[in-house]
């Protein structure tokens, strides 16, 4: 970890209409680390997702980025060019549905490939290599590179996404409740998965996540939220071990065995 | 010298759901633990010798006062370090075992126990090494290391727990009855373990309910008393 945070949200807001989604989300980011947000749905996590990325427009406040090079930039400020340039090189944003986040008509080496592409990849034979390498890190079958996303099961679609994702090899990674709607082997075999690339690529994650199970196996840290404001923040065991919130309470009371 | 320090502790569990009860566990507890030293804390069932185990890892979040641990050659406050902070400290200097693991699906045993030395930077051959020789000193048959502990007997996946607490050699370890439901022969050998770790200069505080182990492990007792009985 180096002594500089990745990422500065400063007094994020985020309203739709008169319905407030962020309220003044303030959090720090650094290299390396996997961010969990809890909190139930309609607590604004998700649009707090999307405005990191880029997906949605704030209201207020500022989002800076340390660029790979060393500059600081502030997304809130940042041109639609760079902002998409950005997205899909040094950031990654895994979708809870992979029909959301993959071309559904184009073969699974082709998903891989699109990003490569963008960036001016013309190489077939490059392309096709890089394609074959991520199938392996995110335990595909390689011989189904030309297989259509379509006729791939839950799991696999959504280990495709992540290799979609990490083939430009980005330092930070958004992830909206990755596992959710899986069957339970499945999705264990999904967070062991996303444990070995965080730890093998040095990625920062920011997980949103409904699961404090899930939150205790990924995130280092947690951030609650709850009617669109960050209410407790600490490390994940701190927080679910001794929280202090009453909503925390809750949410940790409401469940079995984390 | 001294590798913890903690200076007028308080903890205190207030639950919201309860209408807001507050219990109070901890008040003014003062305890120093030097490099080389093994403290068992010692008092009845419910006086929060759990409590301040895991207020000095820095799992639970005390009220008041400090927990100073030795880091990287400085007295670090855990209480209110940051949490980055609070994960370096723990990657290099505090290790805590207790007698549950925390199974995690589809990891291999010896993955398990190699974990923190990963963590540390350790190489993967290194690191499987030692995470071996611990296992095999622990009695895990070497044809076990390549599953995952999920359906291994409790007494195994204590165990392997140990073992992982103990591959990474930390400077202060904090045990949670680390022995409890061992037999006989795998008690002398983690009593074994826990004094080689005292005689390397580790500075160690442990629950320990059953008093030959407190016995055989043990430099010095700290004996704590319930808030709501009169000292």
């Amino acid at each position: 970890m180096t002594d500089i945070p990745l990422l500065e949200v400063e007094k994020l807001r985020k309203s739709f209409g008169r319905q407030i989604a962020c309220r003044d989300v303030t959090f720090e980011l650094w290299p390396g680390e996997v961010l969990g947000i809890v909190g139930e749905s309609g607590s604004g996590k998700s649009t707090l997702l999307n405005c990191l990325a880029s997906r949605l427009p704030v209201d207020a406040g500022a989002i800076r980025y340390r660029l790979a090079g060393g500059d600081s930039v502030d997304l809130v400020a940042a041109s639609e060019a760079q902002k998409r340039h950005l997205m899909r090189t040094e950031w990654g944003f895994v979708q809870q549905h992979a029909r959301d986040g993959l071309r559904m008509d184009f073969s699974a080496g082709a998903n891989i490939g699109e990003r490569l592409m963008a960036l001016g990849g013309r190489h077939y034979g490059d392309l096709r290599q890089a394609a074959l390498d991520w199938m392996t890190a995110v335990e595909m079958p390689p011989d189904r590179v030309d297989d259509l996303p379509r006729v791939f099961s839950g799991g696999m679609q959504q280990r495709l996404q992540i290799a979609r994702n990490l083939v430009t090899r980005p330092r930070i990674v958004l992830m909206d409740e990755p596992t959710g709607g899986l069957d339970v082997s499945v999705q264990a075999r999904l967070l062991d998965l996303i444990r070995r690339l965080v730890q093998d690529y040095h990625l920062a994650v920011i997980i949103v996540t409904h699961d404090l199970g899930v939150a205790r196996l990924l995130a280092d840290r947690l951030m609650v939220m709850r009617h669109g404001e960050v209410v407790e923040t600490g490390l994940t065991d701190q927080l679910l071990d001794d929280p202090q919130h009453a909503y925390t309470q809750l949410l940790v009371s409401s469940v079995l065995g984390v | 010298m001294d590798m913890i320090r903690v200076e007028n502790l308080a903890k205190s569990f207030t639950l919201h759901l309860r209408g807001g009860v507050s219990l109070p566990v901890l008040r003014d507890v003062f305890l120093s633990v030097a490099a080389g030293e093994c403290v068992t804390l010692h008092g009845p069932s419910g006086v929060g010798k759990s409590t301040l185990l895991r207020s000095i890892y820095g799992n639970y979040r005390p009220q008041d006062g400090r927990i100073l641990i030795r880091h990287d050659g400085t007295m670090t406050d855990i209480v209110d370090a940051e949490p980055r902070i609070v994960m370096a400290i723990r990657r290099c200097t505090l290790g805590y075992v207790s007698q549950f693991l925390r199974v995690i699906p589809r990891v291999a045993t010896l993955d398990v126990v190699a974990e923190p030395l990963l963590a540390r930077g350790i190489g993967a051959a290194a690191a499987r090494a030692r995470a071996g020789e611990l296992l095999a000193r622990l009695q895990i048959p070497e044809r076990m290391w390549s599953l995952p502990p999920a359906t291994f007997s409790g007494g195994e996946q204590q165990r392997i727990n140990i073992a992982r607490g103990f591959a990474a050699e930390y400077p202060v370890l904090l045990l949670d009855e680390p022995t409890a439901s061992l037999d006989e022969q795998n008690r002398k050998i983690v009593i074994n373990l826990i004094n080689d770790s005292r005689a390397r200069g580790a500075a160690i505080v442990a629950i320990v309910h059953d008093s030959e182990t407190r016995a055989a492990i043990a430099t010095r007792l700290f004996t704590m008393q319930s808030l709501g009985v009169a000292a």
